[in-house]
């Protein structure tokens, strides 16, 4: 504990190295999940073909897939990302996808019978009613991009992760303690707050 | 560069299977012990709307912690080695199997197990004859996520002293020698893709056949 008080600036930095990676490759991977999961929405085949290769690239543990990107990235951060990303893509598809199929369909009726277009109808009835669905994929997704951080600090992509491994190579219990537990809180803070919006938008899209 | 890699695994083919070894009894023994806990304890916390609420959420929470701090963790208090690494990876695991004990066994359709009250049946026997078979395929998927959860921890289990085939990977990234990082990586790939699709198979097996789906 007096380790952690007395190094907090270390453990700050450390902590703020890890939100800048786990958000960059969360936003990453939900910016190619979207158009993907609104596409297999629409269509069983391509539902199939993305969540069998993204089910399959999340299969592969952790500590081989950044090890087997080394070849083809090199060490540091891109590597990490990539990583990330591809852990998160098979709940962030899935999600997209099945929060938009669970629309009901008299919902999409009434909107085109009312005259809206497909592109009316995506963006102002089944996105906002698929949301709740959407940002639990999003949890399971940030939870994941925070547990793979810790790891990827070995191949020095920098966050938590570095304190544990500085830690075990130094035989310096404080500091394993310090990442390791911060790195716990940070990933149930994240799943608690985003429960919340989950929650919150469940309630207004179902009002 | 996957010539090199063949070549580092046949010259060194006793490192490479005892590492191998250990990979496999670490996972399926750790797997083991959290099944041998978090499926009686599913099954008595089912039965009873507080217990669940609470194992729910403890689980919930258990689930998010990252596996390295975990594995960490345990390092100062524990030691080094397969023991400690056992003991957090068997902690790892607990999480999906409590998990999908609880929502297979309280998702039963409340009117199946009347009726089968109704038939005069004691709550043992409800428990081995309709909610047992019912939940199993719930709990099989949970054993399925715990399955690749461990064999993923498993590789990281080589910071500990844990062994296994992370001993490749971490060694093979400190020297930078590709080669040899591949003869950890592409075996416990291969071995986590390969329980993916056995736990999958044997899921589909033991689903009773009014609940399949074609």
């Amino acid at each position: 504990m007096t380790w952690f008080l007395r190094n907090f600036d270390q453990v700050a930095v450390a902590l703020g190295q890890h939100v800048i990676i786990a958000l960059m490759a969360l936003v990453i991977a939900f910016a190619i999940a979207l158009p993907v999961g609104i596409i297999a929405a629409r269509r069983a085949r391509v539902y199939a073909f993305a969540i069998t290769v993204a089910g399959f690239l999340y299969t592969i543990p952790t500590l081989a897939f950044l090890a087997l990107l080394i070849p083809l990235v090199g060490l540091g951060r891109t590597n990490a990302i990539v990583a990330m990303v591809a852990f998160s893509l098979v709940v962030l598809i899935r999600n997209v996808a099945t929060g938009i199929r669970g629309v009901a369909p008299d919902v999409v009726d009434a909107a085109r019978g009312m005259g809206m277009s497909a592109r009316q109808v995506l963006l102002r009835i089944e996105l906002p009613l698929a949301s709740p669905v959407i940002v639990a994929g999003l949890r399971v997704a940030a939870v994941t991009v925070i547990s793979v951080t810790v790891v990827a600090a070995y191949v020095n992509a920098g966050g938590l992760g570095t304190l544990i491994f500085n830690g075990i190579a130094g035989d310096h219990a404080p500091k394993i303690w310090s990442g390791a537990l911060t790195a716990c809180a940070l990933a149930v803070a994240v799943d608690g707050a985003l429960a919340l919006v989950e929650h919150h938008l469940a309630r207004s899209s179902a009002g | 560069m996957l010539e090199e890699a063949w070549q580092f695994l046949i010259t060194h083919p006793s490192q490479f299977a005892t590492a191998l070894g250990v990979h496999v009894a670490l996972s399926a023994a750790a797997l083991a012990i959290a099944a041998g806990i978090a499926i009686p304890v599913g099954i008595v916390a089912a039965h009873r709307p507080r217990a669940a609420f609470a194992a729910i959420n403890v689980a919930n929470i258990g689930r998010t912690l990252p596996s390295l701090a975990v594995l960490a963790l345990v390092m100062p208090l524990l030691g080094t080695g397969f023991l400690p690494s056992l003991f957090a990876l068997s902690l790892l695991a607990l999480p999906p199997i409590l998990i999908n004990t609880l929502v297979g066994i309280r998702g039963i359709d409340a009117e199946v197990v009347d009726a089968a009250r109704g038939m005069g049946m004691t709550a043992r026997g409800i428990l081995a004859k309709i909610e047992w078979p019912l939940a199993l395929p719930v709990i099989f998927a949970g054993l399925r996520t715990a399955a690749i959860q461990v064999i993923s921890g498993a590789v990281l289990a080589a910071f500990i002293g844990g062994g296994g085939l992370g001993d490749f990977i971490t060694a093979g990234i400190a020297m930078m020698a590709v080669p040899q990082l591949l003869v950890g990586a592409i075996p416990v790939t291969l071995l986590a893709l390969g329980a993916d699709y056995a736990f999958g198979a044997l899921q589909r097996r033991i689903t009773p056949r009014g609940l399949r789906v074609a």
